[in-house]
């Protein structure tokens, strides 16, 4: 703090002396620059940029990382996992595990930033409590979530007992076993998507909605006309960042279910992880990479597009 | 309330009916229930004796509290190398990858360099890349390194910085350009410039990002997991898992405990830090 207030000071003093602007030794900045950056790239290059690339070597290959290297095979491992039924359950699987959750983020955080943004009293108490479960260790709150779903003695039958209805298995169930996972998986996000809404909403210019207002607009109209097509922006950046998210998702997955009963709730991420380090099948592993990382440059590519029209349209 | 009513005094807001009133704070009660009815239903059954967890129907009031299960899941999973070892790869993990941020953002923005916009772009494209993808390949380039089940293979691979780069780059493009140019007039160094300038006019970023990354770091489960193969190398969330396996369906007031011991650190963070959370969250949305 005093540092500022010193070179503060000190500024009639140097407009005095030779301009700052052009140092006399670029090679010296050059070699600060480079010294000042290289952890950070170094490690980037290693551990985000070369896994790609290892990657689509490993997808060429045959490997049960014991043998001394890997048999290439060209394009067998992707003949092998595009023909597979079983690929194809998880990408179903993954498909509806993401279409639900990113629906109800949508839906729901809505909801809840319309309520939040409502003059209510402790709304910001109800703000910071709905929120809190996203910093909390995915692992922790799946183990959480077991237990109140467990029907014999979880919270689940407490609610359920007094309504008379037997509560259901549902994490040992391979048609429930997904919807657990997406009640947990909402659970725990849902406060973001409502924060980033809220966050939009307040952000927003009264006049338009007060220009509705005056012309008779009713509460639901002036928000479906108004307040929507002006958190498209927000939207889009929530559907990136859901998609990407529930994609990876996988302590919650591997804590609660294990990708069954069965393969129930294998998906794309859980299929990486039991083929590389259960089956030790690293071409397999290797080849479902490649298959998410092109989906989800694929997704965010579409997104962006679908989303610039509309910007420049609407 | 007549439509002309409405028309004399637009910027008034409107009254709303006490009725619609009292529905809204139904739901928001109910909304507040959901999110506290879980987290108390924990903290119960981890301070219930047994006897009270397995009866059926479960109370939902506890008649007596004991620290019983706290003891009980200490006990069974050695708790103390899980916290040894989450406090570690939380501290130095987040210490490397913060000064990794500021040391590039600092560079991008006040230093020359050839391509470096070029190169720029290389730091954000990392953000493209999901982080699930690079398991495998990490895993086995962290096994050639020797690093499988030590400090570094834990700590190193995540250190790199592409968001926290980016966030503290936008800030110092935000600070008074004259306030720096002033103290390498003044003969600071860049580092001194960095230390004693810019990083004190950065402190509610440098905290945000601070607060973000150990949260990220300490709520890490797949990467140990793979990456650690003894039980004395496991973090906390792994080693619930362990011990959530080991218990099984038959201990839940042992396994309720250790959740909580895994949760309690980054809720007392969330309920003290919460607005430099919440500050560097929307940040990234309303910039993304």
């Amino acid at each position: 703090m005093t540092a500022v207030g010193e070179s503060v000071r000190a500024l009639p003093d140097a407009s005095a002396r030779p301009t700052p602007s052009a140092p006399p030794r670029p090679l010296r900045e050059y070699g600060l620059f480079a010294l000042m950056v290289a952890p950070n790239l170094i490690v980037i290059a290693v551990f985000a940029y070369w896994p790609i690339l290892y990657n689509a070597y490993l997808s060429l290959t045959e490997w049960n990382m014991i043998a001394v290297r890997p048999t290439f095979v060209g394009l067998a491992n992707y003949a092998r996992t595009l023909t597979d039924p079983a690929f194809h359950q998880t990408l179903w699987t993954t498909a509806v595990f993401t279409g639900l959750i990113v629906a109800g983020s949508v839906v729901i955080g809505l909801a809840l930033a319309v309520l939040l943004n409502l003059p209510l009293a402790g709304r910001g108490f109800v703000r910071t409590l709905s929120f809190a479960p996203h910093v909390l260790s995915g692992a922790a709150v799946a183990t959480l979530w077991l237990f109140i779903f467990d029907p014999g003695y979880g919270l689940v039958r407490v609610l359920l007992d007094p309504l008379g209805i037997t509560a259901p298995n549902l994490v040992n169930d391979s048609d429930g076993a997904l919807l657990a996972l997406v009640i947990v998986y909402l659970w725990k996000n849902i406060g973001f998507a409502g924060l980033i809404y809220l966050t939009g909403m307040q952000g927003l210019p009264r006049e338009l909605d007060e220009a509705a207002l005056i012309d008779g607009a009713g509460a639901w109209t002036r928000f479906r006309r108004v307040t929507l097509p002006q958190l498209r922006p927000i939207t889009f950046f929530l559907l990136i960042t859901t998609v990407i998210g529930t994609f990876q998702a996988f302590d919650v997955i591997a804590v609660m279910t294990s990708g069954g009963p069965g393969d129930a709730t294998t998906t794309l991420s859980w299929a990486i992880y039991s083929e590389g380090f259960e089956a030790f099948d690293a071409g397999r592993a290797a080849t479902i990479s490649i298959i998410m990382f092109v989906i989800l440059l694929i997704v965010t590519a579409v997104q962006v597009r679908i989303m610039e029209r509309r910007v420049h349209v609407g | 309330m007549t439509a002309t009513l409405e028309r004399t005094a637009p910027a008034r807001p409107q009254q709303t009916p006490r009725s619609v009133r009292a529905v809204q704070y139904v739901v928001l009660v109910g909304v507040a229930a959901v999110f506290l009815g879980p987290l108390y239903w924990l903290l119960t059954t981890s301070l219930k004796a047994a006897d009270e967890i397995y009866q059926a129907p479960p109370e939902w009031w506890p008649s007596a509290l004991t620290w019983e299960n706290f003891g009980l899941a200490w006990h069974a999973a050695p708790f103390d190398m899980f916290f040894l070892n989450s406090t570690v790869t939380t501290v130095a993990g987040t210490a490397l990858k913060v000064a990794n941020a500021v040391l590039t953002a600092y560079a991008f923005v006040y230093l020359r360099f050839p391509f470096k916009n070029v190169l720029f772009m290389g730091v954000l494209g990392a953000m493209m890349v999901p982080g699930h993808v690079t398991l495998l390949p990490n895993y086995l380039t962290v096994a050639s390194l020797g690093w499988i089940n030590t400090y570094a293979g834990l700590i190193i691979p995540g250190i790199g910085s592409a968001f926290a780069t980016f966030l503290m780059r936008q800030h110092f493009l935000t600070l008074p350009r004259e306030v720096t140019d002033a103290a390498s007039a003044d003969g600071a160094g860049h580092l001194r410039t960095l230390w004693q300038v810019v990083l004190p006019m950065s402190r509610p970023m440098l905290i945000t990002v601070l607060v973000i990354t150990a949260v990220e770091e300490w709520n890490q489960f797949v990467w140990p997991l793979i990456v650690t193969n003894t039980v004395e190398m496991r973090t906390l969330p792994v080693g619930l898992l362990l011990l959530k396996d080991q218990e099984g369906p038959t201990n839940w007031g042992t396994i309720m405990a250790g959740t909580a011991l895994v949760l309690a650190p980054m809720l007392l963070i969330f309920f003290v830090a919460q607005r430099w959370i919440v500050g560097g969250i929307t940040a990234g949305a309303v910039k993304g």
